[in-house]
């Protein structure tokens, strides 16, 4: 028999996250900080209106791009909120997730062999998609003296002459690192000089903790430059309902509206209409939950610090990545041992790149009593090995 | 100043049982601060007690709940105050409140049995002074109480580790 196999798929990576998952699993009374997702129930207006649209019987297709009246709110909270300015006609399109968006743009962009820039640590599909979509990854590792953020002379060491995109997500997924404006400026003044364009993932846009997200679509010239990738799953709690859009210049949009109107049709009903409600009314959800993980933020920062655990203060996302480089062993094996020894499931650095070994992703996504239990048990687990290693 | 009282003000009113210490490093203040603060807003009676949410039902104390509308004639001079001082002065109320609309009070009465809030109701709300009707509404279920759901089947569904 043939093989059924794709050779492109079978050299795919399965994801780190995956084989520490399955560790975890068989551990049933282990408590985690592994969480990629938020632990509030999605607002209860936002739920109703997803429930009224069942009772209505909306439970059609919507357009490829989706419910214009969606699209319209999208845009008026984009501007509203970061000073981005799309047309919900041509250049917005509602996508499963944030993640559908970033393969339906490479797909849409990249020819064979185009080299595609990934800064790491970072979400794990973004390298996987462009191997997909016939790119070339290039990974730049980035720096914890730089709170893992990207600079311009790192982004300049990574272009050739093929490099078309770079892939960029802040707030970051593991790290929690931020771009400011000026961090903005110096990568948008190399990506101009070099001619490439940009797919910015934004979906923690709204959980940033020192002023307001700054897009990198903001930035003159770059609007015609950038597809920006945004969501409902992470700022409204909304992972389930699996619903993300992507903005950009309509040239690019038409084409990606093509691959998703092939490959999935539309984004589900009734998500889309109850994601209105969540562009229009949910502002002080949002407001709430922000505050809600800053003060979890600086609870776990300063915890690390009373465990003498060096830790950069993340500025986004729910995330900490601290540094566990002075106990001389990998992160996977510092995890697996936290775990069997403690309970306590952390996710290894370096699931989200190999620049990640040494560290560790620490969701707070959890309530404050959780984090608590869970950080004595970090503690005593510290200082065991501490001890042990003396 | 008066943002610094709101923000403490929140997290006591999820968590009275918050401490000082981690009231000042989740809100990144000093914990002098905090506990001027709180102690000020004590002593201005901003913060008027600390009382625990309790779902008796699950306990083996026959409780029950009433709230009664009540309509009051105010008097010259004092308006509705000496009334309601006479009301909340009783042990057996525990929420009284100066209402808008069809009636001018909500009392909320706890008794051991219905019996013993309707004698209370008969004897010496009804006969008060000042109070020209009443009407009595016995509870059957509570199911949020300040905020907090009182049966809460929750467990976290996600999945234990996620990208």
């Amino acid at each position: 028999m043939r093989n059924p196999l794709s050779d492109k798929v079978i050299k795919m990576k399965p994801s780190g996250i995956r084989k520490f998952f399955d560790i975890v699993s068989e551990m049933p009374d282990a408590i985690s900080l592994g969480v990629g997702e938020p632990d509030f129930d999605t607002p209860w207006n936002i739920r109703e209106e997803g429930i009224y649209s069942l009772e209505k019987g909306r439970t059609f297709y919507t357009s490829n791009a989706g419910l214009l009246e969606l699209r319209e709110a999208i845009c008026e909270y984009n501007e509203r909120r970061f000073q981005l300015m799309y047309d919900p006609k041509k250049e917005i399109m509602l996508t499963v997730g944030g993640s559908e968006g970033i393969d339906v743009a490479l797909r849409a962009m990249l020819n064979p062999g185009d080299e595609v820039i990934i800064p790491e640590p970072c979400y794990v599909s973004y390298l996987p998609c462009v191997q997909l979509a016939d790119g070339v990854p290039v990974t730049i590792s980035l720096k914890n003296e730089n709170q893992f953020r990207l600079t311009k002379e790192e982004l300049e060491a990574a272009i050739t002459d093929k490099t078309k995109i770079l892939v960029m997500a802040f707030p970051n997924n593991p790290t929690g690192a931020i771009m400011t404006r000026e961090d903005l400026e110096a990568i948008a003044e190399v990506i101009i000089k070099h001619d490439l364009y940009v797919i910015s993932d934004e979906i923690y846009a709204e959980l940033t903790y020192s002023g307001n997200h700054v897009s990198i679509a903001s930035l003159p010239g770059m609007r015609e430059r950038t597809i920006v990738i945004g969501g409902f799953s992470k700022a409204f709690a909304m992972t389930g309902w699996r619903l993300g859009y992507a903005m950009g210049p309509a040239m690019i949009m038409e084409q990606m509206v093509k691959i998703h109107q092939f490959a999935i049709m539309c984004a589900p009903t009734t998500s889309q209409y109850a994601a209105i409600v969540a562009m229009r009314d949910c502002d002080k959800d949002v407001v709430h939950m922000r505050e809600a993980y800053d003060q979890r933020r600086r609870y776990m920062l300063n915890a690390f610090k009373e465990i003498g655990l060096p830790c950069f203060e993340p500025k986004g996302a729910f995330y900490l990545f601290p540094d566990i480089r002075e106990f001389g062993i990998p992160s996977e094996e510092f995890a697996t041992r936290l775990l069997k020894a403690k309970k306590l499931a952390v996710v290894p650095g370096d699931a989200f790149g190999d620049c990640g070994e040494g560290f560790l992703r620490i969701s707070y996504a959890y309530s404050l009593e959780e984090l608590k239990t869970a950080v004595g048990r970090l503690a005593e687990f510290v200082e065991d090995l501490r001890a042990e290693q003396k | 100043m008066k943002n610094v009282r709101t923000k403490i003000l929140k997290l006591l009113e999820n968590n009275s049982k918050m401490d000082t210490k981690d009231l000042a490093v989740v809100l990144g203040m000093d914990e002098s601060v905090v506990i001027n603060t709180i102690q000020d807003m004590e002593q201005e009676q901003i913060i008027c007690g600390y009382n625990t949410i309790i779902n008796w039902d699950k306990t083996d104390d026959e409780r029950v709940t009433a709230l009664i509308e009540v309509k009051v004639a105010p008097q010259r001079g004092e308006g509705f105050e000496r009334v309601a001082e006479r009301i909340y002065n009783y042990e057996e109320v525990t929420s009284l409140y100066l209402m808008s609309g069809g009636f001018d009070m909500t009392v909320f009465i706890e008794g051991k049995t219905m019996k013993e809030v309707a004698q209370f109701v008969a004897r010496k709300l009804a006969p008060m002074e000042g109070v020209l009707s009443t009407s009595t509404h016995f509870v059957l279920k509570k199911y949020k109480e300040n905020g907090t759901k009182l049966e809460q089947d929750k467990k976290d569904e996600r999945l234990v580790v996620t990208a």
